[in-house]
């Protein structure tokens, strides 16, 4: 249910399959050094950790070769980073592959549409070289209906397509999907924008039985044919999960509910009776289809709700690792009689309707949680701000076992960051948006440099960081000196000065992904990180005191980095050099020769 | 606080700039690299400062400022102009590569902004673009889906018009569809309000949705009788209370409020759910309450 986890590794091969190369049964008696790489294949197929893999190919050719042959899995962290017809020469035999394409400020809207990362050049290369591929991850790529035909036409076997905040597609390439991969067990549509072409892709899923195991399109705005769906969901005995969009009503809900009490992952649609028919929707009784679905454990959805049905979910709630009202428009006594029955609770998204109260409830109840999402109901400025401190103290008391908190507030303190900090030593993720841009402790009117400080300095597993609130040079050198662990960083309108950015560089040795915006870093601080910059995935770095000048210097200097410089609407004629948005990151094959017009890489 | 030099424009630049209007972003200016070497007072004024701001030092944005008045963002937004339109004649030396709103306004705003002033509640600021960072599938959520008041910069709409490059929202008759609910009917309702441009239309609306659903809830309730067609009465008076019912709304704070004291323009602003109480339930107490209130009452003799 994370946003940004890295996709799932894939279990390791059948060692019965067919793609191990076995001489053996070709050459009696192979020549000695073969047998060595024969024996080095049947050992690295179960290597599955990219980077154990990426070690082991750094041996010598011998292994790179036969890691190569074995690898069946590849990451690309950035699409552009390398070219496809690179990929499929290195790797002949991949099974499955992930790619991401933007990077995540363009969730913001701070990248210009039609940026790139598109999918194109990828389906066609691997259609051609992996005619065996069966599982393709994608993260805020974009697809054209044309690509899910081809994706569909090419590979015979396909069986996972998982596609998150990725758009440029409509009903029609779904419908591609759907009739063309008769062995699909995996749909998942997650945050992806869907177009409505208005073609029912629901109904294309090929008739009898199906394997489908996985059914996701939470996000998908687009109505659907209920009874195809229905009719899906009874012919699709591997089920395990099903995340409705919020066109489904409560009573929809429920009949598709009754057929697939196998669910293990569930998310409600609307949680609320529909509007559009006639007569009101029968009442039901929810709550028995609850209780029948025994092995629940993940729960999402509500998007819609209406709060008088929350009850039905009480049969669940014991059972349940993960539950996210992040959707639900609850306060903290409609949130009680639920959450104080979910003690097994690992992962909790909610709104910050439940408010301060509501937090408190979470602490008391679940103390074995791990990931905390808290959004905002109303996310400006200067709204109203139903969570503070007070929660965060609170839920650090509560749940030591903490790692990932993600918390939308409009007032904080230092202290309670500090004590966040101590209390939660297993913090692996820490973002706070303090949504006030500038805004310093509450209490002391001190920056928050301290608090986050004292995160990176207590926290030692921190590997993802993102800052908000008054900052000043002093935070980042606490960054730098202790967030040696720190792969990803946000920043926003923070600091004072290019010593800030310094620290940072030169401190965090581990830094992959750097994202920063409006924040006073100029052409000195990005020098400072030449050393670094081959390391990285990429850096962002948007409303800046940057300069053309200071990033043709970073360009020259490291000629596998791709610098891009992006232009807001209307700075054409802006002459000055001075620079909207500087993206760069490595790539072994040079710059892209897929950019708009308002893209120029230097 | 920061940003409140912000004004309407930036949520229009925004705006603008979301809309895609088939315009790609710009290259900037390529050619001779200038020497924009650390020229000092550009960068003292670019830079980030505690302290009120200095004066004479802003950029044009201050009478930029002036001219735009404080009209509601989403007013601003409904004007949909671009940036080129909004932007005065800059310093040939602002960067706009700083603290910027609608990535357009220089950092006089922002040397304003840093010195927060977190004591009292501003009007409110106009956004920045993409902050506070939250995805646009969750934006919807205060809107419950029906109003496209709050800009959701990737709504439904906007990603086909970002694909094919099309006309501009605001050109189109999108419709702004609102939900209504009728106290005693089960079935709620939306309504365009777009396509009302007055209280009166708004009225008439409400009678048309209504009326045959009222007859026929109340033709049902009446112990099956089996009555020929229940007489179809025209549902009146929602907006002076001289009717059986009344026209409340919902604003983006969960308050009730009586519909028709503000001007329509910002009526339609702020309105996030109508709904049509019974004049005689309707008491003061029902009305500008939060969302405790509002709750009770939902659970109440309205349906759901």
């Amino acid at each position: 249910m994370s946003e940004d986890d890295e996709p799932g590794r894939p279990q390791p091969p059948d060692p019965g399959s067919k793609k191990t190369r076995n001489c053996a049964a070709v050459h009696p008696s192979p020549h000695p050094d073969r047998v060595l790489e024969i024996v080095l294949e049947h050992v690295l197929q179960f290597l599955t950790a990219r980077r154990d893999r990426n070690a082991a190919s750094l041996v010598c050719k011998s292994w790179y070769r036969t890691e190569a042959l074995t690898r069946s899995h590849v990451f690309i962290g950035n699409c552009y980073s390398v070219s496809p017809s690179r990929v499929t020469a290195r790797f002949p035999r991949v099974r499955s592959v992930a790619i991401k394409g933007r990077p995540r400020f363009a969730d913001f809207n701070l990248m210009p549409l039609n940026w790139g990362a598109h999918f194109g050049p990828w389906v066609a290369t691997m259609g051609k070289a992996y005619p065996w591929l069966e599982r393709v991850y994608l993260k805020r790529m974009s697809l054209t209906d044309r690509d899910l035909c081809l994706l569909g036409d090419s590979f015979v076997g396909f069986k996972e397509l998982e596609l998150v905040c990725c758009d440029g597609f409509g009903t029609g390439g779904l419908a591609a999907i759907a009739s063309k991969c008769s062995q699909l067990r995996v749909l998942d549509l997650s945050d992806t924008e869907v177009m409505n072409d208005g073609v029912d892709w629901i109904s294309c899923f090929p008739e009898g039985e199906t394997c489908l195991e996985s059914l996701i399109f939470d996000y998908v705005e687009c109505p659907i044919n209920f009874e195809a769906l229905e009719s899906l969901v009874a012919r699709s005995p591997a089920l395990k999960k099903l995340r409705l969009n919020r066109e489904v009503s409560l009573g929809q809900l429920y009949r598709l509910m009754v057929r697939a009490p196998q669910l293990t992952h569930l998310g409600t649609g609307a949680f609320g009776p529909s509007e559009a028919q006639g007569a009101s929707d029968q009442e039901y009784d929810y709550a028995s289809a609850f209780s029948a679905c025994k092995s629940l454990v993940c729960l999402s959805g509500f998007r819609e709700i209406v709060p008088e049905y929350l009850p039905a979910i009480y049969p669940v709630c014991a059972n349940l690792v993960s539950l996210n009202l992040s959707h639900a428009n609850i306060n903290v006594e409609q949130l009680k009689p639920i959450i104080c029955q979910c003690r097994k609770l690992q992962v909790l998204w909610v709104l910050d309707s439940v408010c301060d109260e509501g937090l408190k409830a979470v602490a008391a109840a679940c103390p074995d949680l791990r990931e905390l999402r808290v959004f905002p109901f109303d996310p400006q400025e200067d709204a109203e701000g139903p969570v503070s401190e007070v929660g965060l103290q609170a839920i650090s008391e509560g749940c030591p076992k903490l790692e990932s908190i993600l918390y939308f507030c409009q007032r904080m303190t230092n202290a309670a960051v500090i004590a966040m900090s101590k209390n939660c030593p297993d913090l692996v993720v820490f973002r706070l948006c303090i949504m006030g841009r500038h805004q310093p402790d509450y209490v002391t009117r001190e920056p928050m440099d301290e608090g986050f400080g004292a995160i990176v300095m207590n926290c030692k597993k921190l590997t993802r960081l993102a800052t908000s609130g008054l900052m000043t040079d002093r935070a980042f050198a606490y960054i730098g000196k202790y967030g040696k662990l720190v792969r990803t960083l946000s920043v926003a309108f923070a600091g004072d000065s290019d010593t800030g950015l310094k620290y940072v560089l030169e401190g965090c040795h581990n830094l992959q992904k750097l994202e920063i915006r409006d924040s006073p870093f100029g052409d000195a601080a990005l020098l400072s990180g030449l050393h670094h910059y081959y390391n990285m995935r990429f850096l962002w770095m948007s409303s800046c005191h940057l300069s053309r000048q200071g990033c043709r210097e970073v360009a020259r200097a490291l000629p596998r980095l791709v610098v891009e410089l992006l232009s807001y609407e209307g700075n054409e004629k802006m002459d000055d050099g001075a620079v909207d948005v500087l993206y760069m990151y490595r790539s072994l094959d040079g710059p892209r020769n897929d950019t708009s017009e308002s893209v120029t890489i230097l | 606080m920061a940003g409140d030099s912000r004004n309407g424009e930036a949520g229009a630049n925004f705006f603008g700039f979301m809309q895609g209007n088939s315009r790609d972003w710009l290259m900037g200016s390529d050619g001779s690299s200038r020497n924009v070497t650390a020229c000092s007072p550009e960068e003292r004024k670019l830079e980030l400062r505690l302290g009120p701001p200095g004066g004479e030092e802003f950029w044009s944005t201050k009478e930029h400022e002036k001219k735009i008045s404080s009209r509601g963002r989403d007013e601003a937004l409904a004007s949909s102009s671009y940036f080129s339109h909004m932007v005065p004649a800059q310093t040939s030396n602002n960067s706009l590569n700083n603290m910027n709103t609608g990535q357009k306004f220089s950092t006089a705003s922002t040397a304003k902004a840093s010195a927060p002033n977190v004591s009292q509640k501003r009007t409110a600021p106009a956004p920045v673009v993409g902050w506070p960072p939250i995805r646009s599938s969750r934006k919807n959520l205060s809107s419950s889906s029906t109003s496209n008041l709050k800009p959701p910069p990737k709504s439904q709409d906007v990603v086909s018009n970002k694909i094919s490059g099309e006309k501009p929202a605001e050109s189109t008759g999108k419709g702004l569809f609102v939900k209504i609910n009728m106290e005693g009917v089960p079935i709620g309702r939306k309504v365009d309000l777009k396509a009302c441009n007055s209280y009166e239309k708004l009225a008439s609306a409400v009678d048309e949705l209504f009326r045959g659903l009222l007859a026929a809830q109340r033709h049902t309730s009446h112990s099956g009788k089996e009555t020929k067609q229940e007489e179809e009465k025209p549902i009146s008076g929602v907006l002076d209370g001289t009717g059986e019912y009344t026209l409340v709304y919902e604003d983006n704070e969960g308050d009730r409020i009586l519909v028709g004291d503000v001007p329509w323009d910002m009526f339609v602003t702020t309105v996030k759910r109508l709904r049509v109480l019974k004049s005689s339930e309707l008491s003061a107490a029902n009305l500008g309450g939060n969302k405790q209130e509002k709750r009770s009452l939902e659970s109440g003799p309205s349906s759901r």
